[in-house]
């Protein structure tokens, strides 16, 4: 691997930000508005429901821990789509880029833009709501790498599948995480779901990430939690690995790779 | 062995099983040769540079490029080859000096920004490298596509169709603008194209496909004067419509 060709890629991906306000705004503004609404909803709990668990106020962290996952999964399927767009996936590979340093050039825009993010919406969350995301305590940080590894691994898949079906799967980039959403326990916990879904819910990383916050919140310990989201995080991310590097080759033997990167 | 920079045996892509789109294809190409692959549209010759670019991989047959096999040493051998095609250009939303800096950075240029510059002003579109890409001219495009392809000084260029979409006069530009490449920097080539005049003027060598099969190969004089014809245009159109068996000198072909 060639950390000048991962930093001319990761460059390559943030030029397309300099130049356009819109590109710029859409980061800012989507997670920004449900931001927004989660919040006020919590205001309104709070005020209908004097006697409520202090539990809806977690209501805005999730909003922001998602978003880590979202803005970590969307660094690298947007990235590829960058090239995808600007049919530059010839040039690109006919460059002596390695796969690796590919996926790798993603993956460290999934970890700028989730940083940016992150800290914006922690910012607007704390003057907004007077909500403190370091309340929850020295397992912020492991909690917040877990969700990006989360969002590597959702990416580096995503993309695979978009090398395998093409621009018409394009959709694919954003309902991937969406589809997921339900079942991670963002907004409520595990137990809220019924019971037939619970082992599918702990199979996801997230899903411990979100019950390791609450209980964090409220004063509890997070790290076993955190130790299995760790480890499903690790087994996840060697999967999409092996898938990508499959649909990778298998891109190259009937000619997707350079079908996409001209149609 | 040392002479040829690339060489290729019975080289076989099938997309689809037993649908060839190249097929026992082996030719070399020598340090410092222009070879035009000539042949109509869906004889193989865009699937051939993919193939040698290590884009697509091979059903089956054998590519070597500086003594390396391919793929296997793709990024190896791509360090020290480069490609421009009418049909992969830089994004458009990218300025002309982000497009390049990029592939600089890729291909490990020292220097970039000096290089960039000399290269750009020497193609003469040195004002334009501030702006988008996507507003450049068609002939402008092209040159920036010959620009990046030129940044890590490559010893093969591999170029497909760079005129196409170009009116005659800068597809003229192009054309002189690749002679001289040649002359200065004795960079060999290969050179697609379904348009003769490119092939005549450029190549030492072409190489007429024909549903992925070579059928013809020769100088451009060598290959007009074996067919009787006044110019390869006219044996262009003979060659694409006539069933093989039917010409004289062809390359024998053996029966499917
Ligand atoms: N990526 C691909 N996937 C499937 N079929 C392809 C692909 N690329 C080319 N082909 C098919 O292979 C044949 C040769 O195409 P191509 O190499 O582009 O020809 P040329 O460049 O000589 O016009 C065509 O029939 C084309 O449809
Ligand atoms: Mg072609």
């Amino acid at each position: 691997m060639s950390r000048g060709r991962i930093w001319a890629l990761v460059l390559r991906y943030t030029y397309v930000y300099r130049r356009s306000v819109l590109r710029i705004l859409e980061i800012f503004f989507w997670p920004a508005v449900d931001l927004l609404v989660w919040g006020f909803l919590t205001l309104y709990l709070e005020q209908r429901e004097r006697e409520l668990p202090s539990g809806v106020t977690f209501l805005v962290g999730a909003v922001i821990f998602w978003d880590v996952i979202y803005r970590s999964q969307q660094g690298i399927t947007i990235s590829f789509l960058e090239d995808v767009w600007s049919r530059n996936l010839l040039n690109l590979f006919s460059a002596p880029v390695r796969v690796s340093e590919f996926v790798g050039a993603t993956c460290v825009v999934g970890i700028l833009k989730t940083v940016v993010v992150g800290l914006y919406l922690a910012l607007l969350a704390f003057f907004l709501y007077r909500f403190n995301l370091l309340a929850v305590g020295p397992s912020l940080l492991p909690l917040f790498v877990n969700l990006l590894l989360m969002g590597w691994a959702l990416g580096i898949a995503t993309t695979a599948l978009l090398l395998r079906w093409g621009q018409a799967a394009e959709a694919l980039a954003w309902a991937v995480p969406l589809a997921i959403q339900p079942f991670a326990a963002v907004f409520y916990p595990v137990s809220a779901l019924p019971s037939w879904l619970h082992p599918l819910a702990w199979a996801i990383p997230a899903t411990h990430v979100f019950e390791g916050m609450r209980l964090a919140l409220r004063g509890g310990s997070a790290w076993s939690h955190l130790l299995l989201a760790t480890l499903l995080n690790f087994v996840y991310l060697a999967l999409a690995g092996l898938l990508f590097s499959f649909l990778f080759s298998e891109a190259r033997r009937k000619g997707l790779l350079v079908k996409i990167g001209t149609q | 062995m040392g002479e040829f920079v690339i060489s290729v045996e019975e080289l076989r892509k099938e997309f689809l099983r037993d649908r060839p789109v190249v097929n026992g294809l082996s030719f070399s190409l020598r340090r410092g040769e222009a070879l035009g692959l000539l042949g109509p549209n869906g004889a193989g010759k865009t699937t051939v540079i993919h193939l040698l670019l290590g884009l697509t991989t091979p059903t089956s047959g054998k590519i070597t490029i500086f003594g390396l096999p391919m793929p296997e040493k793709r990024v190896e051998v791509l360090e020290r080859l480069n490609f421009a095609s009418a049909y992969a250009l830089l994004p458009s939303n990218l300025t002309v000096r982000q497009n390049l800096m990029t592939f600089a950075r890729l291909y490990g240029v020292a220097r970039p920004r000096e290089k960039i510059e000399r290269l750009l002003s020497e193609l003469e579109i040195g004002p334009r490298i501030d702006q988008v890409t996507g507003q450049l001219s068609a002939g402008e495009a092209a040159r920036l596509s010959l620009c990046k392809a030129l940044l890590n000084e490559p010893e093969i260029l591999l170029l497909d169709e760079p005129t196409a979409g170009l009116d005659p006069d800068i597809a003229d530009k192009v054309r002189q603008l690749l002679r001289r490449l040649r002359a200065e920097r004795g960079i060999a080539m290969i050179y697609t194209s379904h348009n003769m005049r490119d092939v005549e003027e450029v190549c030492d060598r072409v190489l007429f496909l024909r549903k992925g099969r070579l059928l013809v190969e020769g100088s451009p004089e060598e290959v007009v004067r074996s067919f009787r014809c006044e110019d390869l245009e006219k044996l262009f159109i003979q060659l694409a419509r006539e069933r093989k068996q039917d010409l004289p000198g062809a390359i024998s072909e053996e029966h499917e």
